[in-house]
């Protein structure tokens, strides 16, 4: 793996350590207001400053971490899980089941552009945690399933898969015991670069007013609070913008990272 | 001949079924609304008599399909008296309903804005293919050296920088710093450069990694050492020879990309007050609970990919030969 690989595992790390420990990290209540010094550039007090209601910035960075994290994870982990289990089915059984999952349904959810679809699942449902993952998993499972298909494609016409035909398997055990632990490899990069996804989704959703409603640290959310403000007060833009960068950086940096360990073809490129 | 006409019918076939299943979701997703769309746009204080007439006025007072499924009487057949048949109907005339809140026709509505969403997903395919050529092609010859690492480097931070940290950034020190264009709005045709740059940021990572790749790949070629042998410079080596045929995949991407860009651009107009579809899906559609024009915009922006989509795929078809004969 490169260099930049061990940057992102880095960073990752600590930002999950961040979202873990937050509440040891953080050096102010997440909503208590210090009316007398909103605006305040990072001091001693206030590291990243304070924001239009005079909340500490770091704390809500810290916390926000939490947030993100908890989307990015449950919807990787959904999203994976439903994939990977219809992108096998397609796979595994071909025919009419392929044509029809493959063919028309895969084409069907990947004919919404991602963030549209969430938006408009969002705006008819309402805002608020539970609605967000859902529609991102909604978004989100058809990338696993399509690397899924191609791998079961791939693992079901090796021998020992043939082989355990011939022993008298049943499909079942073929497919959860000898096809899917051999196909699961290219998913863990998809799994890392739709944590980066995810991560990215949600700011950008809690940045529309369609995500995590205030007062809620959401970085997405953050930012959009600080459009009005930040010509005068650019610190209020910074912090949470470089905390999102970083982030889905990191969860790049990994995925790319990996993608190239598990490609013989791109290492030696 | 013949296989090449089924197979155009095919796909074609699959297009339509596509966007048939595409504009049900759309219709029906009004049904997700908690509550009812009137009392939400009247209010909790409005009379039965006024909802009633809201609900008569846009059609909401009759069943949501073919047929309807209740606890008590099971399920009941509607028949063609339905809103979604209504919407079907609608769509065939170039009707897409009327606004809930201005009573306007939400087509109307979608065409003002419509031209301006498409002007700056354009101009920030321009930005990227301007930003992306050289750059991808002087990492793609320098493959691992230090160009090559440093445009990688840019080409992620592009792709993990969000369109809403780059745009304020690019506003504070353009627009707030240097004073070279507006912060916001679109009065001088300059003002579209800081929108477009911001849109078109993801885009180039995109594209300068796929042409990176593309041009390490068709330097191996054999055309290449013939180009070479005979005498060509390097520069017109890898203009004339490599970037032609490294750009095929370019093509496509480009095409797969302007739906993405069309939805990107709700979170780059909303930065800039951009006049598009997507401020008008944002502003007048979401924040004021107007459902009929939501449902409109997300159904021209989703049209809009799937056709960019299935005309890319089609041309990308006729520009590579493999593709085309397999």
């Amino acid at each position: 793996m490169n260099r930049l690989t061990y940057i992102g595992i880095a960073i990752a790390a600590v930002v999950i350590l961040t979202a873990v420990f937050a509440p040891f990290i953080a050096t102010h209540d997440v909503t208590a207001q210090d009316l007398a010094n909103r605006f305040a550039s990072p001091s001693g007090e206030y590291w990243f400053g304070t924001d239009a209601l005079g909340r500490d910035i770091f704390s809500r960075i810290v916390f926000g971490a939490r947030i993100s994290l908890q989307v990015g994870i449950t919807v990787v982990v959904v999203s994976g899980v439903v994939g990977i289990f219809i992108g096998a089915i397609a796979g595994f059984y071909g025919g009419w089941i392929d044509k029809f999952l493959s063919g028309y349904l895969f084409n069907v959810f990947l004919a919404f552009p991602g963030l549209l679809l969430a938006i408009a699942l969002v705006a008819f449902l309402g805002a608020g945690l539970g609605k967000l993952i859902l529609a991102l998993c909604i978004i989100g499972w058809v990338g696993y399933a399509r690397v899924m298909r191609g791998q079961v494609l791939k693992v079901r016409e090796y021998d020992f898969v043939q082989a355990a035909k011939a022993l008298g398997a049943s499909n079942m055990r073929i497919l959860f015991t000898h096809i899917m632990p051999n196909s699961i490899q290219p998913l863990i990069v998809q799994a890392s670069l739709g944590m980066a996804g995810s991560v990215l989704s949600e700011a950008s959703l809690s940045f529309l007013g369609l995500g995590i409603p205030p007062p809620a640290p959401s970085w997405g959310t953050m930012i959009e609070e600080a459009r009005n403000y930040f010509a005068t007060y650019p610190h209020m833009l910074f912090f949470p913008g470089i905390a999102i960068a970083l982030t889905v950086l990191a969860f790049n940096f990994i995925g790319d990272g990996l993608r190239q360990y598990l490609d013989p073809k791109q290492r030696t490129r | 001949m013949k296989y090449k006409l089924l197979n155009f019918a095919r796909q074609f076939a699959l297009i339509l079924l596509v966007i048939w299943t595409v504009v049900s979701l759309v219709t029906l997703l009004i049904e997700l609304v908690p509550g009812s769309p009137a009392t939400t746009i009247l209010g909790e204080t409005a009379t039965s008599e006024q909802i009633a007439n809201f609900n008569a006025k846009h059609g909401l007072d009759r069943p949501a399909f073919f047929f309807s499924y209740s606890g008590e009487e099971g399920f009941v057949w509607n028949g063609g008296n339905n809103r979604y048949a209504d919407y079907w109907l609608g769509l065939f005339q170039g009707d897409l309903g009327r606004s809930f809140r201005t009573d306007r026709p939400v087509l109307d509505m979608i065409l003002e804005r419509y031209p301006a969403t498409i002007k700056l997903a354009l101009a920030s395919m321009l930005v990227a293919i301007g930003i992306a050529v050289p750059l991808g092609v002087l990492a793609g010859r320098n493959k691992n050296g230090l160009i090559d690492n440093i445009s990688s480097f840019i080409a992620l931070l592009g792709i993990s920088l969000p369109t809403f940290v780059i745009g304020p950034f690019l506003v504070y020190l353009f627009a707030v710093k240097l004073g070279w264009f507006s912060p916001t709005g679109s009065l001088y045709p300059e003002d579209i450069i800081l929108p477009a740059v911001t849109l078109g940021a993801a885009l180039s990572a995109i594209l300068t990694r796929m042409i990176r790749s593309s041009v390490i790949e068709e330097l191996g070629e054999d055309y290449v050492r013939t180009a070479r042998a005979k005498g060509l410079s390097e520069r017109k080596v890898v203009y004339k020879h490599v970037l032609k045929n490294g750009l095929i995949p370019v093509v496509t991407i480009l095409g797969l990309q302007l739906g993405v860009l069309l939805a990107g651009s709700i979170i780059t107009e909303k930065i800039f007050s951009w006049q598009g579809l997507g401020l008008l899906l944002l502003e007048d559609g979401i924040a004021k609970r107007d459902y009929r024009l939501v449902q409109g915009c997300v159904l021209v922006i989703s049209l809009t990919y799937i056709i960019a989509n299935s005309l890319t795929d089609f041309v990308y078809r006729r520009l590579d030969p493999r593709i085309r004969l397999s």
